[in-house]
């Protein structure tokens, strides 16, 4: 085992680009469970908030695959993830506002902490990848960002109640 | 994970290997690090009263070490299992090494979400194979590496 927090190669890199795409999929997965669910009743604004993530995580899904696609590896089937995701939550009891937004808020700093890690694993790392690390770095950075507007648009939301 | 929560978890692994302290290299061994980087890291928990070391018998983790360690141990089993039964990697315990110094506890507890983890975690992990002894192919493979 190395005690290295080095990314050290393609196969590296594209391994933790997949499991950002996974992230994004719970993410997307679990928006639409809410939505779905029949007891939730869902107000107009929070209806918003889990369509417009549902919607930035399949965004950033495009861009990750896109990433890993240069590193030749396939990516992860939405269906997949969609069915674990409901097979563990499909036997749970609906969640209320707050339980929604918490877990909306979990899934944005969740994002924000992986591909926070995941950068500065890159920015230490002088291992040559077969993409352009400055379009690797501008691509994660980018989705970094957005992360964190949603960490503070659903605490705002969450303020409000 | 950070450097120093993989020397709790490997500390905590090679105490329950050997029955009893941990030599320091058993664990420097482990970790493939040199023991002159394995007693400077030891040093450190030790100031921070996650490890006792006594001279000629080894490392022992403190109450508040062996906590920190169960914690590491189980976001690596997170990690092991969600290679294995998600992304359907064949080299799981390589890439698990590889990828848990990456691998925040938070990401970790979000992976947790879609794998069945049992609730004995993480006393299931077999130091032997160095994999938790109820991992198995519960699903199929999204990909087949």
């Amino acid at each position: 085992m190395s005690v290295s927090q080095r990314i050290a190669s393609d196969d590296q890199l594209a391994r933790l680009l997949q499991i950002g795409i996974v992230l994004e999929e719970v993410v997307e997965a679990r928006a639409h469970h809410h939505s779905q669910s029949a007891d939730a009743d869902l107000d107009a604004e929070v209806e918003t908030l889990l369509a417009d993530a549902a919607e930035e995580s399949a965004d950033h899904r495009d861009r990750l695959e896109s990433l890993i696609s240069g590193l030749g590896v396939d990516s992860v089937p939405f269906d997949e993830i969609e069915s674990l995701v409901d097979a563990r939550y499909g036997r749970t009891k609906p969640e209320d506002f707050d339980g929604i937004l918490y877990d909306q808020l979990c899934n944005e700093e969740t994002a924000y902490k992986f591909y926070d890690d995941l950068i500065e694993g890159i920015e230490a790392s002088d291992a040559e990848f077969s993409i352009d690390r400055d379009r690797l770095l501008e691509t994660l950075r980018t989705i970094r960002e957005e992360e964190a507007e949603g960490v503070s648009e659903v605490t705002k939301v969450m303020e409000r109640r | 994970m950070n450097t120093a929560d993989q020397y709790l978890k490997t500390i905590y692994v090679v105490q329950k290997q050997e029955d009893g302290p941990a030599s320091t290299g058993s664990i420097a061994d482990a970790l493939d690090v040199s023991p002159a980087s394995a007693n400077e890291m030891i040093g450190k928990l030790e100031e921070r009263g996650l490890a006792e070391h006594e001279k000629y018998k080894g490392v022992r983790l403190t109450d508040d070490g062996i906590v920190r360690a169960r914690d590491a141990l189980q976001t690596y089993c997170i990690i092991e299992r969600f290679l294995r039964n998600v992304l359907g990697v064949e080299e799981f315990r390589e890439e698990a090494h590889e990828l848990e110094a990456v691998i925040d506890d938070t990401v970790a507890d979000r992976l947790d979400t879609i794998i069945d983890r049992q609730p004995e975690c993480p006393d299931c992990f077999d130091p032997e194979t160095d994999a938790c002894a109820c991992l198995e192919v519960a699903m199929a493979p999204v990909e087949s590496d």
